[in-house]
């Protein structure tokens, strides 16, 4: 094992770092997505913004930043409140899967419009 | 576990029950309850989206889900989560530029957070209800 001072700097610097360009999507995303909602609401309106180019992308991009920002986010919540290692493991596998699992059920909805 | 260098007297026990925090940490720890239900929440989100665009009568029982008053309550729960998660994450963007990082400032964001965003989640919840 690597003998090192396990606190300092840089440690997890890059997933700081994503955790708040994902939040920043994500508030782009809602300033849009308040622009665009659709008034008045009904189902085709509803269809029709999100059978748009841009809209797809821009909710894939949502998507994408969703899945980063709560994997880092449960992430330190399993690694603050689980102790036992193997069971933190699967917990954190668990949310890997459980996630990317969502992502990809977003993909599907989002391209069937 | 070998032994890792420094020894540091930690982990340090600080008494961090809710009562006793102030008003930032009451703001933390809510980021944090709040960040997990909406992790929760998402595939609700996720099978309410796939139903609404699915079909005209997708769109209308999407509706009539969230009719129901356990429904409405959920979903006011869930803005308000959303709502505090991202007023704490913007509150905690400006802290990371160094804005407002004065005790004093810190604690007047924080209660600003809570105002705000249970404010906006009450007048939403009001049009939803």
């Amino acid at each position: 094992m690597v003998n090192r001072i396990i606190v300092g700097a840089h440690y997890g610097l890059k997933d700081w770092l994503a955790q708040r360009v994902t939040a920043l999507v994500m508030l782009a995303y809602t300033v849009l997505f308040l622009v665009v909602w659709p008034r008045p609401m009904g189902y085709a309106a509803w269809k029709g913004l999100f059978a748009q180019g841009w809209m797809r992308l821009a909710t894939f991009l949502l998507v994408v930043s969703v899945l980063i920002h709560a994997w880092i986010g449960m992430r330190n919540v399993w690694m603050d409140y689980i102790k036992h290692a193997g069971l933190r493991l699967g917990f954190q596998i668990a949310t890997i899967l459980w996630l990317v699992g969502c992502a990809g059920w977003a993909m599907q909805i989002l391209w069937k419009v | 576990m070998p032994d890792l260098t420094v020894k540091k007297r930690r982990p340090l026990w600080f008494n961090l029950s809710p009562l006793n925090l102030p008003v930032p940490g009451l703001v933390s720890i809510f980021h944090r309850i709040s960040g997990v239900v909406l992790f929760l929440g998402l595939v609700a989100f996720l099978y309410l989206l796939e139903l609404s665009l699915a079909s005209e009568s997708g769109y209308a029982q999407a509706g009539e889900l969230l009719r129901a008053p356990i429904a409405k309550l959920l979903v006011i729960a869930s803005i308000w989560a959303l709502l505090h998660h991202m007023c704490a994450g913007i509150r905690h963007l400006f802290l990371d530029v160094d804005v407002g990082v004065s005790l004093h400032a810190a604690r007047r964001s924080a209660f600003a957070v809570f105002v705000v965003s249970l404010a906006l989640a009450a007048s939403i919840a009001v049009r939803v209800w």
